[in-house]
């Protein structure tokens, strides 16, 4: 937590001249803090009410946003900070993020809620084109680092093609853009809180399927985790499992069970998918020498492919084993055989042990 | 400029003052006008149309050498009078109806003719349609299928449009539309196999419930994101009219769809390359949590069709006759003249988004009941056919009971039914399996066989 107040000191420094009006962060240490239990979607809901109460130039907006979202994640923000800011938009996903866009530009914090992040594509071009590039295209004139666009992402066990998928590949191929996304209630207020308050563009996407099921103590202060920083949650000496997000449940599973029969993994939540922690990782498969990343992604193309590539760059004279990927099929996501579709506990498993013994 | 500020509402009140393309609308083109009466020779792309239409427009204060500019599209006159077009016209568009609430035929109303066969097949569609999305509804709540969603008020426009409409006329609906797939013979057997993503959905149980499709019923699958299937309506209608075929395309979207980019690209398109596609637009109040009036400030979804300059009317969606007449006038303008029409259905959405929604938490219970009872489509249709001696209350009690049967064994059948094999997941995601997907395929198989209690009992290997 220290850490996390001392980079938020310079990132204050770093607010352009336009910039943001007063952000408070922390100074406390997290131990002295009270705690309350809570799900994913009321810890996000939480680091929304302090993201608006905490700065007066923020603004939650999207679909369905004014009497809680169709997640409830926007519950009470518009009875308590008003219409004005807290506000329904027309069906329009690019025009949320072009909007967004302009909002930031003028040097406010735009929190831009995309109703699912299979819904994201309109936007596509706003995201791509004009927040990734506003600073660099104008010699930092100009900078539209207030915007944070929400997507809940990821399976849920009946969304079928439209409501399932997890794009953050697309967006990881575009340099000015960040991508995170959070493992539990505790990381997701914490990061969402480093994402509004961040001054470069951001994409966050929430694992839906954990917003009942993730239930965590979560501090009730205002406080910030680090962006691009990997945080090794389980320490092994076997193999490194890199995973973001929903997937990080699965494989704490698997973690267990490999344990159980002598295999010792090492578990590492990348958070930041851009700007990623290449050292952490790069730190842990020299000491493990192996290598395996799981997403729900469908496996082509996705931001695995980019770990495995920089990791066999740095560390290809210690891998002993190549590196495993374990992700969604190269298929659309199907309803009915999502359970074949999915990267199981099994999958898995069995990839650790053959890269162990290769 | 502060004058006109000031003298807003009184401008707006006097007719001369009229947005000058609206007056000369007016002047132009009728909106009455009768089916088969249209002026089937009007033509609006060429340029000396807008040079008619200054000429006839004197109410315009044109500055005093009558000047022109001649700018490309057409002749625009100069007016000395700095003037803004006002955001909506006097009134708003008023809406075409045949029947008042009561089912009564309205006084001169130019509606197309209904033969007793027809309409009693609209009425049984509309209570089946009906009593399909009750017991669907029903069923979802028991946990039997993933998600539903009804058209619970909205009968009149899934029927009659289709009713309306030629089996060769394409459909692509956005998804609160199965009626038109109901009145074009997709049997109940059919919605159920979809629902319940078995081997017997054409679907192939890849999507979620209500994403019905049928090529055979020229009804092209539904897809959630919303909006997108606009523009692709109008390259079917260029295909259709290349084609040289009588038929056009139909194309439905909700209010809320009405704000995506799509909706705009898909009408100018549909403009531009004189397309014979009908835009129905189901303006039902709400999309999910969201009223009309966050979601656009123009007078509905009607005006949008002439800055696009698309031929538009506004229609009592709760009304079949009206609905029939005004899509059946539609489909003869888009495939007589090759050109797009725009109908805005006034309709209300009366069941919730979908089972993932409680409307109560958004809109008031009073506003929902008023729609269910008093401006119920299937009650007003009902005391129209009724009251034409066409229908009594055997017969209603005869098809209630029959369809709940069909529907019950339907279910009954479709929810015993194998789900699709295995080979589906892998099958169709291009018209051949490429390497990639063999090899996914093979190790797949290679972990079922490892570890069979990951994976569901009911899907064929
Ligand atoms: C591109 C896109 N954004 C958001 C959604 C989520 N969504 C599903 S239905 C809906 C509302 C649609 O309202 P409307 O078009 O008025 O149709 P209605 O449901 O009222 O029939 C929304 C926002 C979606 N399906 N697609």
């Amino acid at each position: 937590m220290s850490t996390c107040v001392r980079k938020f000191g310079r990132w204050v420094s770093l607010v352009s001249k336009r910039g943001f009006s007063t952000s408070t962060c922390i100074q406390e240490d997290a131990s002295q803090q009270s705690l309350k239990s809570l799900n994913l979607c009321s810890a996000v809901n939480q680091a929304l009410h302090i993201a608006l109460d905490t700065d007066p130039r923020s603004y939650v907006f999207g679909e369905d946003v004014s009497f809680g979202g169709v997640f409830r994640c926007t519950t009470g923000l518009a009875d308590r900070f008003g219409k004005q800011r807290v506000f329904n938009t027309p069906l329009c996903e690019q025009g949320i993020v072009g909007f967004g866009i302009g909002l930031a530009a003028m040097g406010n914090r735009a929190i831009a809620e995309i109703q699912f992040a299979d819904y994201i594509f309109p936007a596509f071009d706003q995201i791509v084109n004009e927040a990734a590039k506003f600073r660099y295209r104008s010699g930092n004139q100009f900078n539209c680092g207030g915007l944070t666009i929400r997507a809940p992402y990821g399976a849920v066990g009946h969304g079928g093609h439209y409501h399932s998928q997890s794009p953050e590949a697309f967006f990881c191929h575009v340099p000015g853009i960040k991508v995170v996304i959070p493992r539990s209630p505790q990381q997701a207020k914490g990061l969402l809180l480093s994402c509004i308050r961040d001054p470069n563009p951001i994409v966050f996407f929430e694992p839906k399927w954990l917003y009942r099921l993730a239930v965590e103590e979560v501090p009730e202060d205002d406080y910030m985790l680090p962006l691009s920083e990997a945080e090794v949650i389980r320490q092994g000496t076997d193999i490194t499992l890199v995973g973001w997000g929903a997937q990080l449940a699965i494989m704490e599973q698997v973690c267990i069970d490999a344990e159980k029969e002598g295999i010792s993994c090492e578990l590492i939540d990348l958070k930041t998918l851009i700007p990623w922690d290449k050292e952490t990782v790069e730190a842990s498969v020299k000491k493990t020498g192996r290598l395996l990343i799981s997403h729900e992604a469908p496996v082509t193309g996705g931001f695995g492919a980019e770990i495995s590539a920089s990791i066999v760059e740095r560390c290809f004279t210690r891998l002993e084993a190549p590196v495993a990927r374990i992700c969604g099929l190269d298929t659309p996501f199907p309803l009915v055989f999502e359970p074949y579709y999915m990267p199981t506990k099994n999958k898995i498993l069995d990839a650790i042990k053959s890269t162990v013994n290769y | 400029m502060a004058t006109w500020l000031l003298g807003r509402s009184r401008i707006l009140t006097q007719k001369h003052h009229l947005p000058f393309f609206l007056a000369s609308f007016l002047k132009h083109t009728s909106p009455s006008i009768h089916p088969f009466q249209c002026p089937l020779s009007f033509s609006r792309y060429e340029s000396t149309k807008a040079e008619a239409q200054l000429e006839l427009d004197h109410d315009v204060v044109q500055d005093h050498h009558n000047q022109v500019i001649d700018f490309p599209g057409g002749k625009v006159a100069f007016t000395s009078e700095m003037r803004f077009i006002s955001d909506s016209t006097e009134k708003r568009v008023p809406c075409y109806r045949a029947l008042d609430d009561n089912g009564d035929l309205v006084k001169r109303t130019n509606n197309v003719q209904v033969s007793k066969e027809m309409a009693v097949k609209m009425y049984s569609e509309m209570v089946t349609l009906q009593t399909m999305d009750s017991i669907f509804y029903e069923v979802q709540r028991q946990g039997r299928i993933s998600f539903y969603l009804t058209s619970m008020g909205e009968e009149a426009v899934n029927i009659a449009s289709a009713a309306a409409l030629s089996p060769d006329d394409i459909i692509l609906p956005q998804y609160r539309e199965p009626g038109v797939l109901l009145w074009r013979g997709f049997t109940l057997q059919q919605f159920a196999h979809q629902c319940f993503g078995n081997t017997n959905d054409l679907g192939k149980g890849r999507q979620m419930p209500i994403h019905y499709g049928s090529n055979k019923h020229n009804y092209f699958t539904v897809s959630s994101p919303i909006a997108t299937q606009l523009p692709q309506a109008v390259g079917a209608a260029y295909s259709l009219k290349m084609d040289g075929k009588s038929a056009c395309a139909v194309t439905f979207c909700g209010d809320g769809g009405s704000s995506e980019g799509d909706f705009h690209a898909g009408l100018n398109f549909a403009a531009v390359m004189e397309a014979p596609v009908v835009f129905i637009c189901r303006n039902n109040g709400w999309a999910i949590s969201t009223r009309v009036e966050e979601q656009f400030r123009s007078d509905g979804i009607v005006v949008k069709g002439q800055a696009y300059g698309i031929w538009s009317i506004r229609v009592d969606g709760n009304d079949a006759l009206a609905v029939y007449s005004a899509v059946h006038t539609a489909r003869e303008i888009a495939i007589r003249e090759k050109r797009p029409v725009l109908i805005e259905a006034l309709t209300y959405r009366v069941g919730h988004h979908s089972t993932s929604d409680d409307s109560t938490k958004y809109r008031p219970i009073d506003e929902i009941e008023h729609w269910k009872m008093a401006r119920n489509p299937v009650n007003r249709f009902k005391r129209w056919v009724e009251r034409n001696g066409w229908w009594n209350d055997k017969d209603e009690l005869e098809l209630r009971s029959n369809i709940r049967k069909q529907l019950m064994h339907a279910i009954k059948v479709a929810e015993k039914a194998q789900k699709p094999p295995l080979e589906d997941m892998f099958n169709d995601v291009y018209d051949q399996l490429p390497s990639n997907l063999q090899e996914q395929e093979r190790l797949l198989r290679k972990t079922i066989e490892k570890h069979p209690k990951d994976y569901p009992s009911d899907v064929p290997l």
